[in-house]
């Protein structure tokens, strides 16, 4: 996500750098080709220009000028500014109050509410909460069975009911809410253009009976210029308390996140990325900033690993690892929990610097050949690899429909790691080891 | 105001007048009433181009999503025609853009290739959202309504309900659909379907497929075997790749049709939600950078809420140019 704009970003800040010394003229040129790049990303255009005058502002003071870093000064200040555009701290759903809380979920169509709802659903349900989905999508065919599908998924139940009158059946669910021991209730609505006086009206109704705590704005991540169009008239209707951006697994820009959030007022909430109903992350302006600008997400890099890692397996894992008894059932493991963490192309964005390794196509389905040659193997050649031989190699490959020369690279390399294992188990982690490193399979 | 009444008189329809112009325009009225609202106010009568006006032109064209390359290219060729002519006002540039937008899509073949196929295949593609399985729906009633025999493949095997949705639209469209509610594999039902559809007789099967972002390589190749699998039953088949934009969606749009080309050659575009507020500019900057003509528009979630694209009325239909009546 966010690649072009951050490589452009970081293009400009190269050269920023490399000026010994800085005048007015590098900053308003460099600035020049920075609102350029906003406005390729969707910034809306008043909000591209807000940001840069601010940030002009501020990098024109003598202060600047005169530091013995000036260009470093002012990438300091645009990644201050994109911060404070992005709305500076991180902003929690509220669901305190007396139960149920209940969180309106509310959007163009298509911009992918039913599987956040039920994403929202899956994960308050995971942190101990009772939600119960309500489907008040009654227009769009099937919505109300895609949304009872993704609840059953996750094991969450669904409120549905044939009726046409949206309003009566978001009543009926929170009477049926308070008398059960759900606490949380999600709305799914239908989406709907925010021209459409009558289906906007429809929304403001259920605001007004409801008074739901949480009213969440989901807006496609790609979304162009009429983001703040759109994002305005929501929330003069119902007064948004939060922003989702969807769909971030994609080639997003970035510019939707930018433009709602400054134009609202409201703070973004969470971003989702990918279809699985795992891939919901909330939304931390300071660490989006940094992803922007290059630096990296170490902070929920690191929380996604102890999230999908169970810390017992962790320490059975090192364990193995110090006896050197590291064996293809643990390599199996690791592949299970690297899963977990998500896709792969999102974990790398999170890496520090890795926006260097573009060229590094990140393919998934080497992930699933690794995973279905370890798979074919029997529990003996994963406990003692030494022992496939060329006709085990040829099975192999044909159970996992791979090629023997695929067999063949996996044992290579897993016999690498472990080589690179011993070496850092005599705490000699030599340059060498960290090249290896670099021809795992998931590399 | 009445400088604006006496406009409006001087703007005329294009020579080709489409049928439709009133439903299309009804559309598009709110897209048109802001991108005029927009124009509008940038200019007085016959006021002098500086840099200040330049500025708010810059505004509303990227406000349209035209993009970086279709504004520079326009606000190229507005100073190059303000050296020409010391006065340049609000008609000027009207007619310079239209001319640069009318040159664009003059030559754009916009009908599908029925009548020299039996049947005739067409592959739907998109990204998650931008409205496939509505727009099958509404393809399926415009061929059907003029006396085709149409057919849908459900091959969105992976949304929730995706089937079930595209089996009401089938119904609403009163068309036959072929889909297998247990199947995981599209290919399969596209192998499937697309046999269905020769001994059935049918003149056009329309192909839904799953939503997918197109940097997901394994999705994309998912879809490539998809059209492998109809070439193998109808060689020089898919006859038509469409390629489904949600109109609310900025540049990404660029990125999409690049990378669904690369895997299959789109052969059309349909915009779809062209009737909020939302301008669809991107289709430009496509049009521009890949020759991907424009087929249909979306304006609405009825059967009949889909239109041929007309470049001289869509270009007018933005700049104003029909009688407001929203």
């Amino acid at each position: 996500m966010l690649e072009q704009l951050r490589d452009n970003l970081q293009t400009i800040f190269k050269n920023l750098r490399g000026q010994g010394k800085i005048t007015e003229q590098n900053i308003a040129l460099a600035l020049r080709d920075v609102r350029r790049t906003l406005l390729e990303a969707d910034v809306n255009y008043g909000v591209a220009r807000s940001f840069i005058d601010a940030v002009k502002e501020k990098a024109l003071g003598e202060k600047v000028l005169l530091s013995i870093t000036p260009g470093q000064q002012v990438i300091k200040i645009i990644h201050d500014e994109m911060v404070r555009l992005l709305g500076d701290t991180q902003v929690p759903l509220k669901l305190d109050g007396l139960p149920p809380a209940m969180i309106m979920v509310v959007g163009l169509q298509g911009s992918g509410k039913t599987t956040f709802a039920a994403k929202l659903a899956k994960q308050l349900k995971a942190s101990g909460k009772r939600p119960m989905l309500v489907a008040a999508d009654i227009y769009r065919p099937a919505a109300i069975e895609q949304l009872q599908i993704l609840g059953e998924h996750s094991s969450v139940p669904v409120y549905r009911e044939q009726n046409r009158d949206v309003l009566r059946i978001c009543r009926n669910a929170l009477a049926q809410a308070r008398n059960s021991d759900v606490n949380v209730l999600i709305f799914d609505t239908a989406g709907r253009l925010h021209v459409d006086d009558a289906m906007m009206e429809e929304l403001s109704a259920i605001h007004r009976e409801l008074k739901p705590r949480e009213v969440l704005f989901v807006a496609d991540g790609m979304i162009g210029q009429d983001a703040v169009n759109a994002a305005k008239a929501f929330n003069a209707r119902l007064d948004v308390t939060g922003i989702v951006l969807t769909k971030m697994d994609g080639d997003a820009r970035g510019g939707a996140a930018l433009s709602i959030r400054s134009v609202t007022g409201k703070p973004i909430k969470y971003i989702s990325a990918g279809e699985s109903t795992e891939d919901l992350e909330a939304f931390h302006p300071e660490r989006f900033a940094n992803r922007i600008l290059g630096k990296g997400d170490v902070v929920t890099l690191v929380e996604k690993a102890q999230e999908a890692f169970e810390e017992k397996d962790a320490e059975r894992l090192e364990k193995q690892l110090r006896k050197n008894r590291f064996d293809l059932h643990d390599f199996r493991e690791q592949l299970k929990m690297l899963k977990k963490m998500g896709p792969l192309s999102s974990l790398v964005d999170m890496i520090p610097g890795a926006a260097k390794l573009k060229n590094a196509q990140i393919d998934e389905t080497q992930f699933q050949r690794t995973a279905a040659i370890l798979d074919s193997m029997t529990r003996e050649e994963k406990s003692r690899p030494e022992i496939i031989n060329a006709g085990r190699r040829r099975r192999i490959a044909a159970g996992s429909g791979t090629q023997v020369s695929d067999v063949n690279r996996l044992l290579n390399q897993f016999d690498q790691m472990k080589k690179m294992m011993k070496q850092m188990n005599r705490m000699k982690l030599s340059k060498q080891a960290m090249q290896k490193m670099k021809s795992m399979p998931w590399n | 105001m009445a400088w604006f009444k006496r406009k409006k008189q001087e703007e005329t329809l294009p020579e080709k007048a489409p049928e439709t112009p009133q439903r299309y325009e009804y559309g598009l009225s709110k897209s048109r009433k802001r991108f005029r609202e927009g124009l509008l106010s940038l200019f007085g009568l016959g006021m002098k181009i500086d840099s200040g006006l330049l500025e708010r032109i810059e505004a509303f064209l990227y406000e349209s999503d035209l993009g970086t390359a279709v504004t520079e290219l326009i606000l190229d060729e507005i100073e190059k025609e303000s050296r020409k002519k010391l006065l340049l006002n609000e008609a000027d540039i009207r007619e310079l853009m239209l001319r640069l937008f009318g040159e664009m899509f003059k030559d754009d073949e916009l009908s599908i290739p029925l009548e020299q196929n039996q049947p005739c295949v067409v592959l739907v593609v998109g990204v998650n959202g931008a409205g496939k399985t509505t727009t099958i729906g509404k393809l399926a009633s415009h061929y059907s309504a003029s006396g085709k025999k149409v057919l849908i493949i459900a091959a969105d095997t992976y949304r929730a309900a995706a089937i079930e949705q595209l089996d009401i639209w089938a119904q609403r469209a009163g068309v036959e659909i072929i889909k297998n509610l247990e199947a995981k594999n599209p290919s399969g039902i596209v192998y499937d379907g697309i046999q269905a559809g020769i001994s059935r007789n049918a003149d056009l099967i329309l192909i839904d497929t799953a939503g997918r972002l197109h940097n997901k390589a394994h999705l994309m190749q998912e879809l490539d075997k998809i059209r492998r699998v109809i070439a193998k039953v109808i060689p020089d088949a898919p006859h038509e790749t469409l390629l489904v934009l949600d109109g609310s969606i900025g540049q990404n749009s660029l990125v999409q049709a690049r990378e669904f080309s690369k895997v299959t050659p789109v052969s059309g575009l349909i915009v779809t939600k062209l009737d909020g507020t939302a301008k669809g500019g991107s289709m430009i900057a496509i049009r521009k950078e890949l020759h991907i003509p424009v087929k249909f528009i979306g304006l609405g979630e009825k059967l009949g809420d889909l239109l041929p694209f007309s470049p001289a009325m869509f270009v007018n239909a933005l700049f104003g140019g029909f009688e407001d009546r929203s």
